[in-house]
């Protein structure tokens, strides 16, 4: 193969202004990150909260909930992507539709469809995991909570969502972690995060390897730290007495 | 005596399964009562169905005056004024026991924290655990567990007690110090429901023996009467087999 490796590529200039490759990479990955962050905590809110709902008595919250699931997790991430963004703006009332196509920055719009979408779309595995994580639990954990006089919301509350938070950090973990690499769907709707400068990089310089050599490895690196951090935060959370120390 | 627990033809069913069966019997404010029968017999169900941690569908049982089944009764608060001990203590893993003992107390009865744990390590310290407050109930052994979720019951202050099968599930070694606790409380007037295999338990302690099979109540009498002579053959098998070693 006649390629001509170049490592200095990400120092050279772009050919914009006084922008050098590397400055790309450092913008895509704080869209990544902001997508990602902002996605994670709509999955986290609304997950918790449908996982729970699939574990109450009550049939028709229950029912709601296994209904989001059905349909979020059964449809690929990009074809909701393209409702979020392609069709979902043109039933909004005439005046937001005008401020959100022409209005806005087309880069925020992007980043608003992006981050729902992923969003809504991992809230449903995190509702799983929150779901299997309470039901994990012994019966009797919510019995013996009933029985000293705690309200439903109480039970869930003070006994049951601090142990099943603590059997899903794992999980949820991997599902963290999909939700970066996911983000990377965004490149497809216009959204300059890490993997579409990669792809920007490589067209401009013609330095596909090392574009997406350095691509690759931010992205290794990000889910590195953390998984790092999860689990650090399991080994904090850890009850004294009745997990057993894991592997490191 | 007035009535602490009144249950009243009660029946319940798992789907076509009926695993009690028109079951009438009572408790009186400072009796101890002791329920025993073979596995399978539904002692768990119903005393389970005097806090309402199991539903039933026909009859009725009035806890204090207050009946169980109607929709209007506020559970949460009749459940806060009968402690349950259970076969596997259920305490909450993680959470220390100072705070196993004041958690109800405050988000339930409103106490505050101060005074909910002075109370809770006064139990514990009469449980014989003062020492071990800090500790999470999963460094603790089996025995010692049991003897703090009674604490934990108690620091609800209970109008009653009722124990599922709370020996069942230790160590021989450790069944006596939890037998202990409940001893003394019995002898202090606490009314007590027990589901209980323990038969030694019931000759010493219990006022009053009843005998379950297959749903029914089959004998409901004093305990005297049981051991000495039970009436129903049910119970004179059960007793040969359980007394015999």
């Amino acid at each position: 193969m006649n390629y001509n490796w170049d490592w200095n590529i990400f120092f050279k200039s772009t050919g914009i202004g006084d922008e050098i490759y590397l400055d790309w990479f450092i913008s895509g990955l704080g869209w990544t990150i902001a997508l990602a962050l902002a996605a994670w905590a709509i999955a986290l809110v609304i997950g918790g909260l449908l996982g729970v709902m699939r574990t109450l008595p009550n049939k028709w919250l229950s029912g709601l909930a296994t209904a989001y699931v059905e349909l979020f997790r059964n449809v690929p991430l990009l074809v909701q992507l393209f409702i979020w963004y392609f069709v979902v703006p043109d039933y909004l009332p005439e005046q937001t539709q005008v401020w959100f196509k022409q209005e806005l920055n087309p880069m925020v719009s992007a980043y608003i469809s992006v981050t729902l979408c992923l969003g809504l779309f991992t809230a449903a595995r995190v509702c799983e995991q929150v779901r299997t994580g309470i039901q994990a639990l012994p019966k009797g954990q919510a019995n013996a909570a009933m029985a000293v006089g705690f309200t439903l919301p109480q039970v869930y509350r003070h006994v049951l969502l601090p142990q099943a938070f603590r059997v899903v950090i794992p999980p949820l973990t991997s599902e963290f972690l999909n939700v970066f690499k996911n983000s990377s769907v965004a490149s497809l709707i216009g959204l300059m995060e890490l993997l579409a400068q990669a792809k920007q990089t490589a067209e401009f310089s013609a330095n596909i390897f090392e574009a997406f050599t350095l691509a690759t490895l931010i992205y290794f690196t990000l889910n590195m730290s953390i998984m790092k951090f999860m689990g650090w935060v399991e080994k904090r959370v850890r009850i004294p007495g009745l997990m057993v120390e894991g592997g490191k | 005596m007035s009535e602490m627990i009144s249950i009243q033809n009660v029946s319940k069913w798992y789907g076509e399964f009926q695993v009690l069966t028109d079951c009438t019997t009572s408790v009186a404010k400072g009796e101890v009562v002791v329920v025993c029968g073979p596995s399978g017999s539904g002692k768990s169900t119903l005393i389970k169905c005097v806090n309402a941690l199991e539903p039933f569908q026909k009859g009725e049982i009035i806890v204090n005056g207050t009946s169980v089944g109607n929709p209007k009764t506020n559970l949460p608060k009749l459940r806060s004024q009968v402690g349950m001990v259970f076969q596997h203590f259920e305490l909450f893993p993680h959470l220390t026991i100072t705070e196993n003992l004041a958690i109800a107390q405050i988000k339930v009865l409103g106490r505050g924290r101060d005074e909910a744990e002075a109370k809770g390590l006064a139990l514990l310290e009469r449980v014989g655990l003062k020492a071990h407050a800090h500790k999470h109930p999963g460094q603790l052994s089996g025995g010692q567990q049991q003897r703090v979720a009674i604490a934990r019951a108690l620091a609800m202050d209970p109008i009653c007690m009722l124990f599922d099968e709370p020996t069942s599930a230790l160590d021989p070694e450790m069944i006596n110090e939890v037998l202990d606790v409940m001893t003394e409380l019995a002898q202090e007037g606490m009314t007590m429901m027990c589901v209980t295999h323990e038969m030694g338990f019931a000759r010493r302690v219990a006022d009053r023996v009843i005998f379950m099979d297959r749903g029914h109540i089959v004998e409901d009498c004093h305990k005297d009467a049981f051991f000495g002579s039970p009436r129903s053959e049910r119970a004179q098998q059960f007793l040969s087999k359980i007394l015999q070693h």
